[in-house]
């Protein structure tokens, strides 16, 4: 039975490469692996405005990627956005009297949380509050105030 | 007049009764599966026929389509100064819409007309009957086994087809177009997820599998037994698959991807 052993193999190979593509596609093309392997604990931080943010934005410190945002909703009583972030556990030692901000990387970039320590010696906990916030730039209302400052300048 | 509203009554009860005893027929097929499990012999056999031997056109296709999408995605991007979001060009496209869509198509063409030719040439050579006779259920012997590989391959040949496909935009894109490599899996791991993206692509794979291997099963059995009704079922196998697959794969697509 030579010929049905090496159908078997052919077989055999096929649907281990289907498998191989499928662990290939999870790993090297998606970001399956970056999501499942770390712990993570959730602050949150409250913006006048969350601009573009979106659930799974970045949450950065000096540049490094450090979590990421896990839900935005809108505060009924005070109209603030609550942006909740699941920090990786590995970085468990940030003040509590750090500011959050809105940035966008780059000029059409996405948006992302930047943290800013401050120097206090407590650090914030699981379900934590930032209290100091700095609210998303908006270019329209960056410029129509700027176009509103120099009309003023010229009278 | 008369004669063209009779013509039409009766097209019109043909196709009715035909999707009639499509649906009968998918059932009956279904379950077949169970008495193939017991004999995986014979489901190896059929993977061997509907997916090994598909896999050298449907790597090959996935090199040359992700190439190809390099090279354009490429000339676009470059206007726009964003040639490092080639990767998630390519590989959205890709696992998302071509990897499913073009690997069904090819997997019609390749697979579902050999297997509608192969089943209608048992049924006009009276093989089918010939088993009926020897009280061996063609059903289960013949077409489960097939439906069973066909549903099992699909979604295997798709995601080797994406797989390829991004390798093969790579070898483009920073091989000959001098886009940073780091930037292209980097770039594209940021923005693809695995449950959204891809889980999806796979679930429409396995969709079109198993429209697919339905309708070639079963224009095959239901073939008129001559050379022309062969070749005619042939023909409709892959014309009905080409355009079911892309039919689901709208409504799939809305019903995945609507909301972001």
């Amino acid at each position: 039975m030579q010929h049905t052993s090496t159908q078997d193999t052919l077989v055999g190979l096929f649907v281990a490469a289907g498998i191989t593509a499928l662990f290939f596609l999870a790993l090297q093309v998606s970001n399956l692996s970056a999501l499942t392997e770390k712990d993570s604990y959730t602050i949150t931080a409250r913006f006048e405005n969350s601009g573009g943010l979106k659930v799974k934005s970045p949450v950065s410190a000096a540049g490094v990627k450090i979590g990421q945002v896990s839900a935005i909703s809108l505060d009924p009583k005070t109209y603030e956005a609550v942006v909740k972030m699941s920090i990786y556990s590995q970085y468990n030692n940030i003040p509590s009297d750090t500011t959050a901000s809105v940035f966008t990387a780059g000029l059409l970039g996405e948006q992302y949380v930047s943290l800013e320590p401050g120097g206090s010696e407590e650090f914030l906990k699981n379900n934590g509050a930032i209290e100091i916030t700095q609210s998303a730039i908006i270019l329209e209302k960056a410029i129509g105030q700027f176009l509103f400052k120099s009309a003023e300048e010229k009278k | 007049m008369i004669e063209l509203l009779a013509h039409l009554g009766k097209n019109t009860r043909s196709s009715f009764s035909k999707l009639g005893r499509g649906t009968f027929f998918l059932l009956q097929c279904l379950a077949g599966i169970i008495s193939v499990l017991p004999r995986p012999r014979l489901l190896l056999n059929q993977m061997y026929s509907v997916g090994v031997l598909s896999f050298l056109i449907i790597s090959i296709s996935g090199l040359f389509v992700g190439m190809v999408l390099g090279l354009q995605g490429f000339y676009i991007l470059s206007d726009f100064g964003a040639e490092t979001t080639l990767g998630v060009m390519v590989a959205t496209s890709l696992v998302r819409e071509l990897g499913p869509v073009v690997s069904a198509l090819l997997f019609a063409g390749r697979a579902g007309s050999a297997l509608t030719a192969e089943i209608g040439l048992m049924k006009a050579t009276e093989q089918l009957s010939g088993m009926e006779m020897m009280a061996v259920d063609p059903i289960k012997r013949i077409i489960s086994p097939r439906f069973l590989a066909g549903f099992l391959s699909m979604p295997l040949l798709a995601t080797l087809f994406s797989a390829i496909g991004i390798i093969g935009g790579q070898i483009v894109g920073s091989g000959l177009l001098g886009v940073d490599e780091g930037a292209y899996w980097a770039q594209m791991q940021a923005k693809l997820d695995f449950y959204d993206d891809i889980i999806n692509g796979v679930i429409k794979s396995v969709v079109f599998g198993f429209v697919t291997s339905w309708i070639a099963l079963f224009e095959g059995h239901d073939a008129v037994p001559t050379s022309e009704g062969i070749s005619r079922a042939t023909t409709r196998t892959v014309v009905n698959s080409a355009f079911s697959i892309l039919g689901l794969d709208f409504i799939l697509t809305a019903l995945m991807f609507g909301d972001d």
